[in-house]
């Protein structure tokens, strides 16, 4: 049994009287310590994946199928208060925009402190001590300082930081990581990334990690799923996908990025745009945007095949598989 | 506004199509709340301003009072008398028909105070906004100002003044054309303040700087081109502040600042019937109060309802 | 902080020299103070004398000045109706009005808090359709008709309740007289504390279901539930000290609001306090009493504006009033 496996997720938002699935058939396992990367553009549903693991969609979605099993335990099945117990606890999070994301009325260590004591019984001079603790491990220059400043007094890469050590104030065994880089300035990206990396690895952390940054996944994470319209469209380890990616969707993601261009060149986009929940195409949700669509993606969903150590949910390399074995079988 | 209706599409037939076509139209036919007060506000509006065709007598035409009739109850109580539907008031005046021109008054002052106000805000606004620099820090610090004021204390100030300096006599035959300017120059600075808000997010444009380089002149970039981009909050903005200006007018009249007795709001009705509750004459006071709070309450709801179909960016602290 | 009281008492300033301006036109404008002073049967020899013995025939700026000397020692004239420094007059009215203010405020206070947050947290619940319909309803109703109303039914029909006046009073710190410390005053108090109440109060639950609905949705509340933290907490703590911030702004705004409100009430309840006396004293054309109201009133918006800025301040630490840097 790995440390967390999430089986066949459906989360539904309810628009007048309308269901609209949000995410649908999300199955995955993360051992400890281990890092997945879950990729795809704004509204693949990368993000309400990240929050239905800890229970936090909010009105009107909600989880309607499937499971999320935390070393055992089903976590959509919890009541609200066990399923606080976890939270910032067990499981930790952080967010994508550090300027939104600390309450402004309230001090840092007022914010650090809050929650240590929502998770254990303990004296408020311990929990400074380990509030300080967590904020040099971080690297924040002067953190007894911090403590009594407000969010507003510190700066984007500053505030990020807080996060990441906020997320790490209880030890938690992973960490959901929700874009923790896009709302910062460039150079100190590579920075913060790098940090999270290192405290991962040298707690034995496991890490999910949700961005749109191919290039980061490569570099941070063993495994990657790639989302498109609310599904899973091809899962498997991060260099399998980065140096051969199956999915027609995939390859363009990566052909997209700079450095598979010359400079001077023009940048390989993915034509169309992402459909919304209203308006998914029957079929391969991908269909009207593919290069090598066939009669079949109009009409039929695809399945998932084994493809090397990926799954891969396309009607093309299925075909192309079947034509090998047949090959193969026919020798 | 009926007769408006008419008229406007007379001479644009395809005015009322488009409305009919619209998505507001569409939205206030699916809210059932909204539809109701969108109907009773056109019933009222249409009987205040068919008020003398209506009502049985003419409560300004003191012939046709008759003081023996005073303080008659409403044709459902005992010692009633038919002919007077609602009952009377203390002057013997037939309530109903007091009662629909009150109503003229008061939608009449509320709805031209929020024309001024709306005017004045509109001007306001657009040269701060996009004049910019020490204009519109003057003009702003000018509507903060004027905003610390409560409306009503100014009016009941202003009023007050007036009234004890010219007498109650002069001051009565201008009462309609005060409470106007009054309630119109208290309230400009919210108008002000969201379309300056407006503006100031429209001023960086292409299409405003296209315009400039046609050679365009300020006034017809600002009045052509940005002032349709505040029309769902001014409308939004109207919608409530023709509610308030109405209760502004009541409470101004209640107070004997406002329309005087012999031609009655809805307000000086109320005021006039107070003092009678105690003897049990409570219909003077109830029937027309009951009148202005639906008539606030269906403006009021069809506010909501505009707020929330249209969603526009008012001006926020 | 320095520099927020400079700016504070900057705008304070300016908001004061218009009210004397415009009480002092008032005054200048309104009534005959000769006629007040000597009755008609002098001379019109002695009256010019008198005139200008009394300055009244220096420039208005001079006599501005005077008048705003004066006024800054407290001497804002006597009252024709009186005969009593009007300042003096004024100021024994002035705690019957506060006392039907703070009524009101603690009223709105006890009431919208805890209806505005249940019904943004909750919003389809029945408890919050109804609360949004009753506030529409009280929106709709002028103060004055509901104060009539409640006097209607709880003095007329039930009887339970007075309709007029302040009932018993006490002295407390001397001169104070309040209502506040036995039954019958307290009694006298309600009806006219809800109806000044009325009008603010679904305004206030509005503004704070509102505010607190948007609040909840902010990212900062999502990292709050994701830090574990209980719904109380996040609540009544994150959510609600971020909701109050617009609200305490435009709760001042609205004190100021509620003391014109008091003329309107303290007319129907016949309540002994500076509304009631400022109509009568503009049906007196007592123009003196006029002005030190007006003055009086002035004072208090700006207190009340300033006393708001600094609790803002206080509440909302990305304003400084302490200049740390």
């Amino acid at each position: 049994m790995s440390f967390l496996e999430v089986k066949n997720l459906e989360v539904s938002f309810n628009l007048r009287g309308k269901s609209l699935k949000a995410l649908q058939n999300i199955s995955f396992d993360l051992e400890r310590g281990e890092r997945l990367g879950i990729v795809g553009e704004s509204g693949a549903g990368k993000s309400v994946a990240a929050f239905a693991i800890l229970n936090l969609i909010s009105r009107p979605g909600k989880i309607t199928a499937g499971e999320v099993l935390l070393d055992g335990q089903d976590l959509s099945k919890l009541s609200p208060q066990e399923m606080r117990k976890i939270r910032g606890n067990k499981v930790s999070m952080i967010f994508q925009d550090p300027m939104m994301t600390l309450n402004p009325v309230f001090t840092i260590g007022t914010q650090m402190i809050e929650c240590l004591k929502a998770h254990r019984k303990i004296s408020k001079s311990n929990a400074v001590k380990i509030a300080i603790q967590k904020l040099k491990l971080v690297q924040i220059p002067s953190p007894e300082m911090r403590m009594n400043q407000y969010p507003h007094e510190l700066s984007g890469g500053m505030k990020q930081r807080i996060i990441i050590a906020i997320a790490l104030l209880m030890d938690p065994a992973l960490i959901i990581a929700d874009e923790p880089t896009t709302a910062l300035d460039v150079t100190i990206q590579a920075e913060i990334m790098a940090l999270l990396l290192d405290l991962c690895e040298s707690n034995n952390v496991a890490l999910i990690l949700i961005t749109h940054d191919l290039g980061v996944v490569s570099q941070v994470t063993q495994k990657t799923i790639v989302m498109y319209a609310g599904r899973i469209i091809e899962q498997g380890p991060t260099n399998e996908i980065i140096n051969d990616a199956q999915h027609p969707y995939t390859q363009g993601l990566i052909n997209a990025l700079p450095q598979q261009t010359l400079p001077g060149e023009k940048l390989n986009q993915i034509r169309g745009s992402m459909p919304s929940l209203q308006d998914i195409p029957s079929g391969c949700s991908f269909n009207p945007r593919c290069d090598f669509v066939l009669d079949i993606c109009t009409k039929q969903r695809p399945e998932f095949t084994q493809s090397g150590g990926c799954s891969v949910a396309c009607h093309m390399v299925k075909a192309m598989k079947d034509a090998e074995k047949g090959h193969s079988a026919y020798e | 506004m009926r007769d408006d209706t008419i008229t406007t599409t007379a001479k644009n037939p395809s005015l009322l199509r488009r409305f009919k076509d619209s998505h507001l139209w569409h939205s206030l036919k699916k809210d059932k709340v909204a539809f109701a007060s969108f109907l009773v506000f056109i019933l009222f509006v249409s009987v205040a301003i068919l008020a003398p065709v209506l009502a049985p007598f003419d409560p300004y035409d003191p012939s046709s009072i008759d003081i023996m009739d005073s303080e008659l109850p409403p044709v459902w109580q005992e010692d009633s008398e038919a002919k007077f539907l609602l009952g009377t008031d203390a002057q013997g005046r037939d309530l109903l028909s007091t009662i629909l021109y009150g109503m003229r008054t008061s939608l009449l002052i509320g709805i031209c105070a929020v024309l001024l106000q709306c005017f004045l805000g509109v001007v306001v606004g657009l040269s701060a906004g996009y004049f910019g620099g020490r204009i519109d820090s003057f003009l702003m610090r000018i509507a903060d100002i004027q905003l610390s004021f409560s409306t009503l204390m100014v009016a009941i100030v202003v009023l007050a003044v007036f009234q004890a300096s010219f007498g109650a006599e002069l001051y009565s035959k201008l009462a309609v054309f005060m409470l106007i300017l009054v309630i119109g120059f208290a309230e400009w600075p919210q108008y002000a303040r969201t379309v300056r808000a407006s503006v100031l997010a429209e001023k960086h444009k292409e299409y405003v700087d296209a315009a400039r380089v046609m050679g365009f002149t300020n006034s017809r970039i600002m009045l052509g081109h940005i002032l349709p981009n505040t029309l769902s909050p001014l409308l939004v903005i109207s919608t409530v502040q023709i509610a308030n200006a109405i209760i502004s007018e009541a409470s101004l009249s209640f107070l004997g600042l406002g329309m005087p007795v012999s031609q009655p709001s809805l307000g000086s009705l109320i005021s006039s019937g107070f003092e009678y509750i105690f003897s049990g004459s409570w219909w003077i006071t109830a029937i027309p109060g009951l009148v202005l709070v639906v008539l606030v309450m269906v403006i009021n709801l069809l506010g909501d309802w505009l707020r929330d179909v249209l969603n526009p960016k008012l001006y926020k602290d | 902080m320095i520099a927020f009281l400079i700016n504070r008492l900057f705008q304070a300033a300016i908001v004061m020299f218009v009210i004397s301006l415009l009480s002092f036109s008032i005054q200048d404008n309104l009534g005959d103070p000769l006629r007040e002073l000597i009755g008609q049967s002098v001379s019109e020899a002695d009256r010019m004398e008198l005139r200008e013995e009394l300055g009244l025939n220096d420039s208005f700026l001079t006599q501005y000045f005077r008048f705003a000397g004066k006024a800054i020692q407290g001497d804002l004239g006597t009252s024709y109706f009186f005969k009593e420094p009007a300042l003096e007059v004024i100021l024994k009215k002035l705690p019957a009005t506060l006392e039907l203010v703070f009524g009101a405020t603690v009223l709105i206070i006890v009431i919208s808090i805890p209806v505005g947050v249940y019904s943004a947290i909750n919003p389809s619940s029945l408890f919050s359709k109804v609360a949004m319909g009753i506030s529409i309803i009280g929106i709709s109703v002028p103060v004055f008709l509901t104060a009539i109303i409640s006097i209607y039914i709880f003095s007329v029909e039930l009887g339970w309740l007075p309709s007029f006046g302040r009932g018993v009073t006490e002295h407390v710190f001397g001169t104070w007289e309040t209502g506040f410390f036995n039954v019958d005053g307290l009694l006298h108090l309600l009806l006219p504390c809800l109806s000044l109440a009325s009008i603010m109060l679904p305004l206030f639950i509005r503004l704070i279901r509102a505010e607190m609905m948007e609040v909840l949705q902010s990212e900062y509340i999502k990292f709050a539930w994701a830090k574990g933290l209980s719904p109380r907490r996040i609540w009544f703590m994150h959510a609600l000290k971020n909701t109050m911030l617009p609200v305490i702004t435009v709760g001042g705004v609205q004190i100021g609001t509620m003391v014109a409100y008091t003329i309107l009430t303290e007319t129907v309840f016949q309540w002994p306090g500076m509304g009631f006396l400022f109509l009568e004293a503009v049906n007196r054309v007592d123009t003196p009493l006029i002005v030190a109201y007006l003055i009086v009133v002035g004072a208090i918006f700006v207190i009340t504006n300033t006393i708001v800025d600094l609790i803002y301040g206080l509440v909302n630490p990305t304003v400084k009033l302490v200049g740390e840097k």
